[in-house]
């Protein structure tokens, strides 16, 4: 096999890191956020069971979550699992562990707004929404912004582990490949494409910190 | 028909009673001035009045209308819609000011009157800029908050609670967290508030400013009202705490 043609296979396992990379943004950061109203609950029931949630997400490895969602249906219920059930089962692992941090991330952010922006707020007659979307989040989100770049790179990297479950994403065909051609070509391509991408990410968060250094 | 009215506050934290029995009334037009040692409970009778403090017992009047009454020796608020119409009788100016730094000055000021009062973004927008004006900031509009002194910051802030037409405006130690020069630049605003007669109640820490301009002193310590009268009265007054005190402020 030509080095083109590599490049050609490759370059299928890149789009499958992409698409798991953006439905799993675009599903937990909203989904972190109703994590964190949870987990700041005054319902001491609700604030428990997040505070469970994220533990078990945040302190069992990504690889085995992954493998619990898709091997689970069937050693627990005996579900049949069809082989497209392993696509949604990546999404479901990465959106429910991505929302566990970003809720936490979200959660730092909001505890560490100054109370005197509410009472501001309050006096000004804002209601409860209100100050939230109008006067507290956006600033939450300039204070986050920093460490929701950090997850994000990391979730580059850890779309890698998809390979558990077989979804044949970037990293899965790069390792089929170097032991097919007994290459390391395939891995120097996978590395330089991780690179590039979180290079790209950076990039683009650094743009939006910018952005939002018009007040301090 | 009082502006305020206060009947036995009752107010305490743990183990602490930071309120004990407190009643005051201000009248349309007055300048009602608290002063006190820190720790007398002057800050936490503001955040009662301007329910950002629930009181554990008493009563709290705007214009007549009733925000909280006692009943079995507590306090009971009116509902939430109710309480939310009583709160556009009243403004209040924070120590430290608690502009929305990602707003620009213009921004902070319309804001609320835009969003919550739902007016015009015109006739407030002529508004603000009236105000910004009458506060020596017509040039600072667009500036945001960080770019601004404490001085200038506080005034915005003024201009963000009078823009929403109040009829009372409380003051919370308005110039504690500033230095001298600008100190005397919001004192002088104050001062120019109270000749075009807007009922305000201050509490704050500058002696000679009280005795200046309000039209009643109330003089608290430990909780509760030790005296209150007019300033001549009060800055003459024999009680020997209220001597002590005043003494401090002229050394």
């Amino acid at each position: 096999m030509g080095l083109n043609q590599m490049l050609i296979k490759l370059a299928e396992g890149m789009g499958t890191s992409f698409w798991i990379f953006g439905i799993t943004l675009l599903l937990s950061l909203p989904l972190g956020m109703f994590v964190a109203f949870g987990r700041m609950s005054k319902n001491t029931g609700i604030r428990g069971l997040t505070k469970i949630y994220i533990s078990i997400m945040r302190g069992t490895p990504l690889m085995l979550q992954l493998m619990v969602v898709y091997f689970g249906p069937y050693y627990l219920f005996g579900v049949r699992i069809s082989p497209f059930y392993r696509y949604i089962a990546v999404i479901i692992g990465f959106v429910l562990n991505y929302a566990a941090y970003f809720a936490e991330i979200y959660r730092s952010g909001i505890e560490s707004m100054p109370v005197g922006q509410y009472e501001a707020a309050e006096i000004l007659g804002y209601s409860k929404s209100q100050t939230f979307i109008h006067i507290i989040l956006p600033q939450v989100i300039k204070r986050i912004l920093p460490s929701v770049t950090n997850e994000v790179i990391t979730l580059v990297k850890d779309t890698s582990l998809a390979f558990v479950i077989a979804v044949s994403e970037m990293f899965t065909t790069a390792k089929a490949l170097a032991s097919a051609q007994t290459s390391m070509i395939p891995y120097v391509a996978a590395g330089i494409f991780y690179y590039v991408f979180n290079f790209l990410v950076a990039w683009i968060m650094e743009r939006l910190e910018k952005k939002l250094n018009y007040y301090r | 028909m009082y502006y305020l009215e206060m009947n036995h506050i009752k107010k305490h934290f743990d183990d602490l009673e930071v309120l004990k029995d407190i009643s005051l009334k201000v009248e349309e037009g007055q300048v009602v001035a608290i002063i006190g040692p820190s720790g007398s409970g002057k800050s936490t009778l503001l955040r009662c009045a301007t329910m950002l403090e629930r009181m554990d017992d008493g009563e709290l009047i705007y214009l007549g209308e009733k925000a909280a009454w006692s009943e079995n020796g507590a306090s009971v608020y009116e509902k939430p819609g109710k309480l939310r119409e009583l709160k556009r009788y009243y403004g209040l100016v924070f120590q430290n000011f608690n502009l929305f730094p990602h707003y620009s000055v213009m921004k902070n000021i319309c804001d609320a009157p835009v969003r919550v009062q739902k007016r015009d973004k015109k006739e407030v927008t002529e508004q603000a800029r009236m105000l910004l004006k009458k506060m020596g900031l017509a040039d600072k509009e667009n500036a945001y908050p960080y770019q601004l002194s404490g001085g200038q910051q506080q005034r915005v802030s003024i201009a963000r609670a009078l823009c929403m037409n109040p009829k009372i405006l409380f003051f919370d130690e308005p110039t504690s967290a500033l230095d001298p020069q600008l100190t005397g630049e919001i004192l002088k605003v104050i001062k120019d508030l109270a000749a075009e007669h807007m009922t305000m109640v201050i509490v704050t820490h500058e002696m000679n400013f009280a005795r200046n301009v309000a039209d009643h002193i109330i003089f608290m310590e430990n909780g509760v009202i030790v005296e209150e009268g007019e300033p001549e009265t009060l800055f003459t007054s024999d009680n020997p705490r209220i001597k002590e005190f005043l003494g401090k402020f002229e050394d």
